[in-house]
């Protein structure tokens, strides 16, 4: 009985965490983009076919964004009703925006993310089985190479060769958790207790079940609540150069447009996706460490975003 | 230093060495157009060919490292004072001010870092002169990268306070700024140092996606953003393949930071 109120306990305090945060954030965007030179003008301001009566109209319209905090209250008040605003740029109900854009980003960054961890688990676990010198030098260096090339050159080099979306991000995601992943791993197999237990003439699959993933499971779990922030950001960039018409390429559009409603919308669906990934996994960790499945560790998300 | 990290160092300031003498080596101006050669292939007189309105490649690529590589590492300067500004002072200060400010850099690390970096220089102006989209562009990175290093900071202070030689130098009657500025923050120079070279990468990275996305340095002035945009108009690799020499070049010195990196500073 004690177990499920802690993780009540636990669970609440994420939920007020994110709820904080993401109000937060969304109020952060709105002043970032109140402050934003030419939030006041209006391009249909310039058209000469338009009288004096309607660029009254016009500025009148986007009155109540003047002052930040009452566009951000009467914002909240809207939102809680299921009414999220209307976009400036694009003239549509932010809702239904977000209805049309959400799941391209959520395939793109799903597949991206799962090619990515598949691809990089599977070689950190062949690094620390085989443990050869070439390959760990391989496999450094492949990584090393994607770790420095930019997310935007990624986007750019899957148009010219036709790949798909999802494959760059895979490429941006794949260098961090190989590293982080095969560390971790070679971390955990060097302990004493998985040392005498090779010694002892266990199996590979037994060592790495039994013994290496509790150890490294606590971390691998927080990282991939990182991963999903990466996959995030790295979709505008991709998005945006790819033509692929998701969050990502939304956002890029809000912004140069300085389109209030939408972009304080994004932040905050941006935030609370991130904030729910971490949580989630903080959560996880703590329920599997509950179960005894998973043993303590001392480092945690904080420091895996610090590596990254 | 192992072999690796000689030949990395080595690496960087050639790089960095040729940049700098780039009024010296380069063969015109990075301004300068032929333009009775535009888009021309690799030549005696033109080593990487010229660009599309005929500006010499290499003598972009020479003036382009120059301003991203010294440029980075000011940035880095920037985002790692206010880093230790924040997040050392929340630390020392500890109770209420440590936790405002672990929930403020918590605000920021919850939004992904490009999605926070494009947005806010999206949000600027971009029709400025080159020389304020250099100021602008650096200016930012250094603003917006300081929130991970903070939080770094912020626990190192913190468990600093609870030391043993502070709360000597407490019991001893020193307390405020100077206590502050003789005892914590001179033990914080190794972290602050780790923060600042950590930052370079990231911030050369960060400016070479804007400058790709049209965010960056403004033209005429070359940045690794700005060359990197030129793959933009590519169609196959086969057919102008020295177009990827500034790909190659940002990939190596990447490549050189990061071993000359610790390990323990760059992975688990």
């Amino acid at each position: 009985m004690l177990i499920p109120k802690m993780l009540l306990w636990k669970l609440a305090r994420h939920l007020a965490a994110i709820a904080a945060l993401v109000l937060l954030g969304g109020l952060l965007s709105a002043t970032l983009v109140r402050l934003a030179p030419g939030f006041d003008t209006d391009e249909r301001e310039l058209d000469p076919a338009l009288n004096a009566g309607s660029v009254r109209a016009l500025r009148q319209s986007r009155a109540g964004e003047h002052n930040i905090l009452h566009f951000y209250a009467s914002y909240l008040r809207g939102a809680i009703h299921g009414d999220l605003g209307t976009s400036h740029a694009l003239g549509q109900p932010v809702q239904s925006l977000l209805r049309e854009r959400w799941p391209v980003t959520a395939r793109i960054a799903g597949f991206g993310l799962l090619l990515a961890w598949l691809l990089a688990s599977t070689l950190a676990f062949i690094a620390c089985l085989w443990r050869l010198p070439a390959y760990e030098i391989l496999g450094t260096t492949v990584s090393g190479a994607f770790l420095c090339i930019p997310a935007a050159v990624l986007a750019l080099l899957s148009v010219i060769l036709n790949a798909p979306g999802y494959l760059a991000i895979a490429l941006i995601v794949f260098p961090k958790i190989y590293r982080y992943s095969r560390n971790l791993l070679a971390k955990s197999y060097a302990l004493p207790h998985i040392l005498a237990a090779r010694a002892r003439g266990l199996g590979e699959v037994r060592i790495l079940g039994w013994h290496v993933l509790p150890v490294a499971g606590p971390q691998m779990i927080a990282l991939a609540g990182v991963t999903v922030s990466i996959a995030l950001g790295a979709s505008i960039p991709i998005e945006s150069l790819c033509g692929l018409p998701g969050i990502g390429q939304l956002a890029w559009q809000a912004a140069l447009s300085r389109d209030l409603p939408l972009l304080v919308n994004l932040t905050v669906l941006v935030t609370l996706v991130t904030l729910l990934a971490n949580s989630g996994a903080d959560v996880m960790t703590y329920i599997l460490r509950s179960d005894g499945r998973i043993r303590p560790s001392a480092e945690r998300g904080s420091a895996i975003v610090n590596a990254l | 230093m192992n072999t690796a990290r000689k030949i990395s160092c080595v690496i960087v300031l050639a790089v960095c060495a040729m940049s700098l003498a780039a009024n010296w080596l380069a063969p015109a101006g990075y301004a300068k157009q032929f333009r009775e050669a535009p888009s021309a292939p690799p030549s005696h007189q033109h080593l990487l060919g010229t660009d599309e309105v005929g500006r010499d490649r290499f003598a972009r690529i020479l003036y382009g490292t120059r301003i991203s590589l010294l440029l980075a590492p000011a940035a880095a300067l920037v985002s790692t004072a206010l880093a230790a500004l924040v997040g050392g002072l929340a630390g020392y200060l500890g109770g209420i001010w440590l936790r405002l400010a672990r929930g403020f850099t918590d605000l920021f690390l919850s939004l992904p870092w490009l999605f926070l970096l494009i947005t806010v220089r999206a949000l600027l102006p971009l029709n400025v002169s080159p020389l304020v989209s250099v100021l602008i562009t650096f200016l930012i990175l250094g603003l917006l990268g300081w929130a991970a290093s903070a939080r770094v900071l912020s626990t190192s202070a913190d468990a600093l306070r609870n030391s043993d030689f502070v709360l000597q130098a407490r019991a001893s009657g020193l307390h405020g700024p100077r206590l502050f500025l003789v005892h914590v923050l001179p033990n914080l120079k190794p972290v602050l140092y780790a923060q600042f070279w950590i930052s370079i990468p990231v911030f050369i990275l960060s400016e070479a996606n804007l400058g790709i996305l049209g965010l960056g340095v403004a033209e005429p002035l070359p940045s690794w953003g700005s060359l990197l945009r030129e793959l933009e108009g590519m169609i196959s690799f086969r057919e102008e393949p020295w177009r990827l020499v500034p790909l190659l070049l940002l990939i190596v010195v990447m490549t050189s930071f990061q071993t000359l990196l610790s390990n323990e500073e760059m992975t688990a």
